[in-house]
Parts: C-alpha cells; sequence; structure tokens
C-alpha cells in the first residue's frame, strides 16, 4: 500500500493507504478524528465536509491521493481552544438535536463566513443547501451563521 | 405535596472511597407506588433508574439513564432530579448511564415517554436526597429538620449557620430514609421551566467522539454486509475471490442470507462488499408498490371481520344521508434515513459479550443477544452511545444481532456499519398506509363516520378511540393488514404520521362541504364529543385549548395578503398539537412559509430544548408530507442514497412558531406528536392557496411545489 504524507490541524502525518481510500476514512479509521462524520459516501449530505486549503470539502468523496500537500483541517482543528464564532454560536443558539450533522454543518458554514463574512438569509440558505439535518434544526442553524457573522 | 414510599425497597446508600455518597435508587419499587397517568402506548408502564452522587465538594453527578436520540432527555431528566435536590445547575454533571437492570429500569427512547413516565420518580429521587442531607444537618445542629431551609446545595438554620452539602453527604448516608419527602410547588421551580442548554453541545461541535460509530477497541475490525438485493430473494451462492484481494480485507464470514466482510477499515470492508460476487435465488416472491396498492384499494372496500369500534348504526345513518363525502388517502414506505447508519460494536468471547452503541431499547437487544448466543444476560454488558437519530428506526435490532453474530462467527471484536446504500434499500421502513373515509351528511350535520385503514406488517392502521371518536353517534372503524415481505418499523409518530394527515385533510373538506369554518367545525365536533357522554382517549377542553391557542397567535380567517392558511389539529402520545400552516405563491406555486404550532404538553421541563424538538417535528413532518418519495419494484427498492431520495434542505425549512399552553400538570413527551398534524396543515393551506386538494404524500409528485430543486 502506498504511504501518504498529510497536514491535518497543522500536525503531520504518513499514512499507508490504498490511493482511492477517501479523506474520511483516513480520518476516521487511521487517524482517530472521528469529528468528520459518515453519512452519504456520495457528497449529499455534508456530513463529512473538512476544509480542503480552507476551502469546504467534502471528505467521503476526496481521496487520499488528491489531498497530498494540501492543507486539511477538521472539526477537531477549527479553533485551538473550541472557540470558533461559529462553535460558541451554535452552543448559545443551543443547535444540536442529536448533534450527529453539527460538525459538518459548523465547517461548512466557517467556509461560507470565510468566503462571505456578511451573508444574506439568501446566501446562507444557499451555502448550507448541501447539509442535510434529518432532526430539521435549520432555523437555528441559520439563526447562529448570523450571531457569528455579526460579531 | 407530599409523597410516601416504601423505603426499604426504594432507596440505597452507599459510601464512596473519597468520602461522597452514591444514592442509589431502585425505581422499579418507587414506580409501584402508583405511576402518573393512564396506560402508555409504547411499552408497559415501567419505571426508570438514576444516579445522584455528591462528592465532598458539593458537585452532583447525576446519571442519565435514558439512550438520548436528540430528544435531550439526557440534559432534562436530570433537571428535574437538580430541581429537587435544589442544587445550582451549575455545579451538576451529567454522565450517561450503562445499561443497568440491577439499578435501573426502563432505559428506553421511544414513544415520546421518557419525561411522563419518569417525571415522579426523578422528583423523589431528588427530594428524598434533598430531605436526607438536611436531616443529617439538623441532626449536627441540634435543631428540628423544620427549621432548616435549603437553597442551591446550601442548608440554613434559624440560627444563620449555614452548610454546604459537600460538608454533610458524609453523615447523611448514615442517616435512615426518610419515610415522607416533599415535592416542591411546581411555582417555586427554578431550574425547570427555564431554559437549560444541551450538555453534550460543547463535545458535539468540537467532534469529540460521542456516537455509536466514533467506537474504535483494541484489534477491533471493521465489519460490512453484503444483503439480498431485493426483498423476497435468499442467498445461492457467492465468491469472495476478488474480495480477499483488497488490501486490507482480512475475511469473510456467511450468515443466513448475508455476508460479511471483515478488514482493517471501513474504506477496505466497503470495497470488499462491492467485490463480493454474489447469486441470489427467489424465497418469496418479490413484491412492487402496484401489488401493494391494489391489495390495499381493495381492503378499503372490504368489511373487517370484526370493527376495531363501532358507535350507533352507521348503515341506517348513510342510507338515509342527504349526501356522502368519501376519499382515500395514500402514503408510501418511508426509509428513517437516521444520518448516522445503523452500526454497532461487539465483541463476543467464550464467556461472555462486550456490546456498545447506538441503540434506543438496550435491554431488549441484550435480551436478544443473550438469545441468540445460549449465554446469561448477566454475561453481557451494554454500553448506550449517543444516537445519531432514531426515529424508530434504532428500536429494531437486526444491526445488533448482526454484529454479535458475526462476532461470534469470526471470534474478532468488530464495529458492523451499514453504509447509506445498506440502510436505504435492505433496511426497514415506515409501513406505507392507505385510509378511506366517509361521512353521512343530514340537515348540514355529519350523522355517521366511517374509516376503513390498512398497511403493511400491522394489527391496526387506526386509533379508533381518539377524536372523533364521540363526537358522531354513527361511527365505524375498521383496519386491515397487508402481509409484506418488505421489512418495517415503527417510524417517529407510527401509524399517526399518516393517519393524522389523511383525517385532518379529510375534515377540511368536510368542513368545505358544511360551508362552515374549519376551527369552529372541529370545535363543535369536540363540543359534541363532551356532550355525548361516550367513552374516548382524548380531553376535549385541552383538544379546544390548543386549537383556540393556534388560531389565535395564526390570526386565523385573517391572514396577511397573499398569504393561505390551513387548520390541522391532533392528539398523539399523550401531547395536544394544533397547527396553522401559511403557504404563499411564487411563481402561482406554493411555497410552505410558516407553521404556527401550539401544544399542550403539560409542565415544560426545558422550553430551549422543547422549542427545538417540536421545532424539528413540524419541518420533519412538512418534508416528508412533501418531498418523501419512495417505492418497491419486484423487491428492489426504488432509491439507494440521498440523490434519489429527497429530503428536506434548510432553503425549504419554514419558520416555525411554537406557543406552550401553560400549565401546571405533569409533563408529557415531544419527540413525536408536533409531527403528525402538519401535512394537513400544509395541504389545507396548498388547498386556500390553489384550490388543488391533495391526497397522496409526496405532495411534489401531486402537483408542483415551489422551492430548491436537487
Amino acid at each position: 500500500m502506498p504511504k501518504y504524507k498529510l497536514t491535518v490541524n497543522k500536525k503531520k502525518y504518513e499514512v499507508e493507504a490504498d490511493a482511492d481510500t477517501p479523506v474520511l476514512w483516513v480520518l476516521r479509521d487511521h487517524l482517530d478524528l472521528v469529528g468528520t462524520k459518515y453519512g452519504c459516501g456520495v457528497a449529499q449530505c455534508g456530513a463529512c465536509t473538512i476544509h480542503l486549503d480552507g476551502k469546504a470539502t467534502r471528505a467521503c468523496v476526496t481521496t487520499v491521493a488528491a489531498v497530498r500537500n494540501r492543507s486539511i483541517t477538521t472539526i477537531e482543528g477549527l479553533s485551538e481552544q473550541g472557540d470558533h464564532p461559529l462553535q460558541q454560536a451554535w452552543v448559545a443558539h443551543d443547535v444540536p438535536q442529536c448533534g450527529y450533522c453539527q460538525a459538518g454543518q459548523i465547517m461548512n458554514a466557517a467556509a461560507l463566513l470565510t468566503a462571505n463574512p456578511k451573508p444574506t438569509e439568501a446566501e446562507i440558505e444557499a451555502a448550507m443547501r448541501g447539509n442535510i439535518c434529518r432532526c430539521a434544526t435549520y432555523n437555528r442553524i441559520k439563526e447562529a451563521i448570523q450571531t457569528a457573522a455579526n460579531q | 405535596m407530599k409523597t410516601s414510599y416504601n423505603r426499604r425497597s426504594f432507596f440505597k446508600v452507599t459510601a464512596l472511597a473519597g468520602g461522597g455518597v452514591l444514592l442509589g435508587f431502585n425505581w422499579l419499587a418507587a414506580q409501584s407506588m402508583g405511576a402518573p397517568g393512564s396506560k402508555a402506548r409504547l411499552g408497559e408502564m415501567t419505571a426508570l433508574n438514576g444516579f445522584i452522587q455528591i462528592d465532598v465538594t458539593g458537585l452532583v453527578t447525576i446519571m442519565s439513564p435514558n439512550p438520548e436520540i436528540g430528544q435531550n432527555v439526557k440534559t432534562s431528566m436530570p433537571m428535574i432530579v437538580a430541581e429537587e435536590l435544589d442544587v445550582a445547575w451549575k455545579n451538576v454533571v451529567v454522565k450517561q448511564a450503562p445499561l443497568n437492570t440491577q439499578v435501573f429500569t426502563r432505559q428506553v427512547a421511544g414513544g415520546s415517554q421518557s419525561l411522563r413516565q419518569s417525571w415522579k420518580t426523578l422528583r423523589l429521587a431528588g427530594a428524598t436526597a434533598r430531605q436526607m442531607l438536611i436531616n443529617a444537618a439538623a441532626q449536627k445542629w441540634q435543631v428540628a429538620p423544620a427549621e432548616c431551609t435549603v437553597s442551591e446545595g446550601i442548608i440554613r438554620n434559624a440560627k444563620g449557620q449555614q452548610m454546604t452539602y459537600g460538608e454533610i453527604v458524609g453523615d447523611a448516608a448514615k442517616l435512615e430514609v426518610p419515610k415522607e419527602v416533599q415535592l416542591k410547588a411546581p411555582k417555586d421551580f427554578k431550574i425547570i421551566g427555564k431554559d437549560t442548554k444541551n450538555v453534550d453541545t460543547g463535545d458535539i461541535v468540537r467532534g469529540k467522539p460521542l456516537y455509536g460509530i466514533d467506537v474504535k477497541k483494541p484489534g477491533m475490525l471493521y465489519a460490512v454486509v453484503l444483503r439480498p438485493p431485493a426483498f423476497g430473494l435468499k442467498l445461492d451462492t457467492f465468491d469472495d475471490t476478488a474480495t480477499r484481494k483488497v488490501s486490507g480485507v482480512r475475511q469473510t464470514v456467511r450468515f443466513g442470507d448475508k455476508i460479511a466482510v471483515l478488514a482493517d477499515t471501513t474504506w477496505a470492508a466497503i470495497k470488499g462488499q462491492k467485490a463480493l460476487m454474489a447469486q441470489w435465488k427467489e424465497g418469496t416472491k418479490p413484491e412492487s408498490t402496484a401489488d401493494h396498492d391494489a391489495k390495499m384499494l381493495a381492503f378499503l372496500d372490504t368489511p373487517a371481520a370484526q370493527p376495531k369500534r363501532s358507535d350507533g348504526d352507521v348503515k341506517t345513518a348513510f342510507a338515509s344521508a342527504d349526501k356522502i363525502v368519501e376519499k382515500t388517502y395514500e402514503g408510501p414506505f418511508l426509509p428513517h434515513s437516521c444520518l448516522e447508519p445503523m452500526n454497532y460494536f461487539a465483541h463476543v468471547r467464550a464467556d461472555g459479550a462486550e456490546l456498545i452503541g447506538s441503540c434506543q431499547t438496550p435491554e431488549r437487544a441484550r435480551k436478544l443477544a443473550a438469545d441468540l448466543l445460549g449465554m446469561k444476560e448477566n454475561q453481557i454488558s451494554v454500553e448506550i452511545s449517543r444516537m445519531g437519530g432514531g426515529f424508530g428506526r434504532r428500536l429494531m435490532h437486526d444491526y445488533v444481532l448482526e454484529a454479535v453474530e458475526v462476532s461470534k462467527l469470526s471470534g474478532k471484536p468488530i464495529k458492523l456499519a451499514f453504509t447509506r446504500e445498506d440502510e436505504m434499500t435492505a433496511g426497514l421502513y415506515r409501513p406505507a398506509s392507505k385510509y378511506k373515509f366517509r361521512v353521512a351528511i343530514k340537515d348540514k350535520q355529519v350523522t355517521a363516520y366511517h374509516l376503513t385503514g390498512t398497511g403493511a406488517n400491522g394489527q391496526n392502521f387506526t386509533r379508533e378511540n381518539t377524536f372523533p371518536a364521540g363526537a358522531i353517534a354513527n361511527y365505524l372503524v375498521e383496519s386491515h393488514n397487508l402481509e409484506s415481505n418488505i421489512t418495517t418499523a415503527p417510524w417517529r409518530a407510527p401509524i399517526t404520521n399518516f393517519l393524522a394527515f389523511a383525517e385532518q385533510a379529510f375534515l377540511d373538506e368536510v368542513a368545505q362541504e358544511l360551508g362552515t369554518d374549519p376551527v369552529k367545525f372541529r370545535i363543535d365536533l369536540f363540543e359534541k364529543a363532551k356532550a355525548s357522554g361516550a367513552k374516548f382517549e382524548y380531553e376535549v377542553d385541552k383538544s379546544i385549548g390548543v386549537i383556540k391557542l393556534a388560531a389565535e397567535k395564526a390570526n386565523w380567517g385573517s391572514p396577511k395578503a397573499g398569504v393561505y392558511q390551513g387548520f390541522s389539529t391532533y392528539y398523539s402520545h399523550n401531547t395536544y398539537v394544533a397547527e396553522v400552516a401559511e403557504v404563499v405563491l411564487v411563481n402561482n406555486q406554493p411555497v410552505v412559509q410558516k407553521v404556527i404550532c401550539a401544544i399542550d404538553c403539560g409542565i415544560v421541563v426545558n422550553p430551549v430544548s422543547a422549542i427545538n424538538q417540536s421545532e424539528g417535528g413540524v419541518i420533519d413532518g412538512v418534508g416528508h408530507a412533501l418531498f418523501g418519495d419512495f417505492s418497491f419494484e419486484a423487491g428492489k427498492p426504488s432509491a439507494n442514497n440521498f440523490n434519489g431520495y429527497r429530503l428536506i434542505r434548510m432553503p425549504e425549512a419554514p419558520q416555525v412558531e411554537i406557543h406552550f399552553v401553560p400549565s401546571l400538570n405533569d409533563p408529557t413527551g415531544l419527540g413525536e406528536p408536533t409531527l403528525p398534524p402538519v401535512g394537513a396543515a400544509v395541504a389545507n393551506a396548498i388547498f386556500a392557496a390553489t384550490g388543488k386538494r391533495l391526497y397522496k404524500f409526496p405532495f411534489v409528485k401531486e402537483m408542483a411545489i415551489q422551492g430548491a430543486t436537487q
């Protein structure tokens, strides 16, 4: 099996994996970073959203071979102390129900706010359309993003 | 309120190394003194268990016994204990209890029953511990306990002395358990009724391992299973040559009609599953949706051998009617779509087994595992993980038993995981159902009501004793079961998740026929039920209470220009709900803009999460009514992932306004009750906007709905 050098949350790792292995499973099974969640495997639900060079990326359809020499950020590394404005806003609005999708929602929203710090409601809805919340906490997610954007 | 109980069987005190005390509660004994409320729909009226642990610094640990599926019991149940114990919530640490039937009972998440069934015992637990602490302090001060007051973990006497729980807890543990304790008056509640943050949110937003899928144990292999590609098929032969060549694959295990692939990683197991070459043969006849539809429609025209309920003389009333209104409603099979697909860890050894994972009924899972393994239940340990959604799917144990069997056959600790495709194609489904409603109208009055229901794999697809039972003198309800080889399971608000739509959409049409306002029509029916003296299983005043509150808050009958309203009300899982949906037209197509929802669930324990849960139920109900499209062709499901099966997403989610009826009654649940009525509220609003009636889920197949396309 080939070896890959990866940078995840500013730390260097070397993993042995088939070239077609999705980053999702490398993170979860090889590196024990399980905050990134599996939901569909076909980039339809957004639970596995990570940042690849700062851009929101679905880790379930991104192969390990494609991320060499690129910087990966996961929910565990979104902020040093777990206090990114979105993480704080999620707590303030008491967003989660089951909570399973929320790491992906936050990662997607974080990339949105980096690209567009003051999104309109319609821009938030368009950007978050790819992230399913089966418990339907959508309105609180939207409010939390607006709160973080206004900080 | 003073409450007494059999103290010997109720209470157990254990001193802890390090000076603290562990207060164990035998909840079964407590519950037997008289449980609140009437019989439950799901499961028996048994009880819950819990622990309180107080250390010398006054830090209070409360074990949360019930599985957490997003209904937030891990916060709200300990809140109730903390309230009666009278401690500051900031000094409380909540821990998830493992399955432990020595100490706890009814460690179940289901039927919206967690709070309702445990309310009294959770309060008693806190109050008993509080009284023991007071008694110990009083003894030390040589004063009467009645002279002492307590607030937030500090006991005070009339002389101005004070003591913390942590200081006296060691002495308290040595005292006799009081025979009688005083529960707080609801007006004195300081924690119950106040917004209290979900205790797990910090871990959730930081990506900490909380869920079954996050479990990893030394030596563990990942297992992914190939199951028959269509219902009715059985495994004939298979060739795993290609699978064994996948790097990371360790072995394959055939069990029944399934083959498990065991590997070093999930991805290797998935690749191995895809590489399996299997031949299938017919076991039972594969079924198609068209077959189901034909059979169920035939049932709707067939009298049942035994009606579920028959009042008066329906036949004569229909024969003498001025007009008969008859409509049929049809709902599909639906997958549960928990965002965390089924998974479970099992390590079966010769002398016992270790089980860990997400399961709504861990006690039942252990029993079934023990039966499968030929072991005693006390040889099997069960840890309960937070669940990435339940929705009824995790009331079933197929995935637990698969994990147990694969671990046993392989001799390895394994974590068995479903892919989304496994979940959607070889899982369990909400049963498809159909309803035919008929009413007889004479002299502008409804004189008879006849409901026939049918659905897959269920003995009763109706709720014959809830509304409008009692409201109409001639009343007949019948049900037929369609035996199907499609595996089915409870799905959030079983039966009523579609029945409520059908009933409340039909009643809207009847009101229209009578030329009566739909809200007034329903209130009149409830008043008739009250006056009838008939027996039924709902309270008229609470029903009318939520109807009036929803109508008032929505400004029913006087919507803003361009807004069209639809009304619906439904009682389920002991909770009363009424909803007004508001629809606008964009490009002449309806958009669900807002739902106003009134709820009577008794005391609202934790408003911030009660609103979240209620709002989620509404949007979930809107989503499946609009988009939930699923069918079978020769036993094969029509979709295998979210690209072929549409769930509601943020742009389509309506605003939701939640209003609770102020109440001092004991709390009832909120996991399900807001979902059933919303489909009809939306359908009735769409009718108001477009003049088109909707009779089938999903609505997008019946008409163009404005909104995001995938």
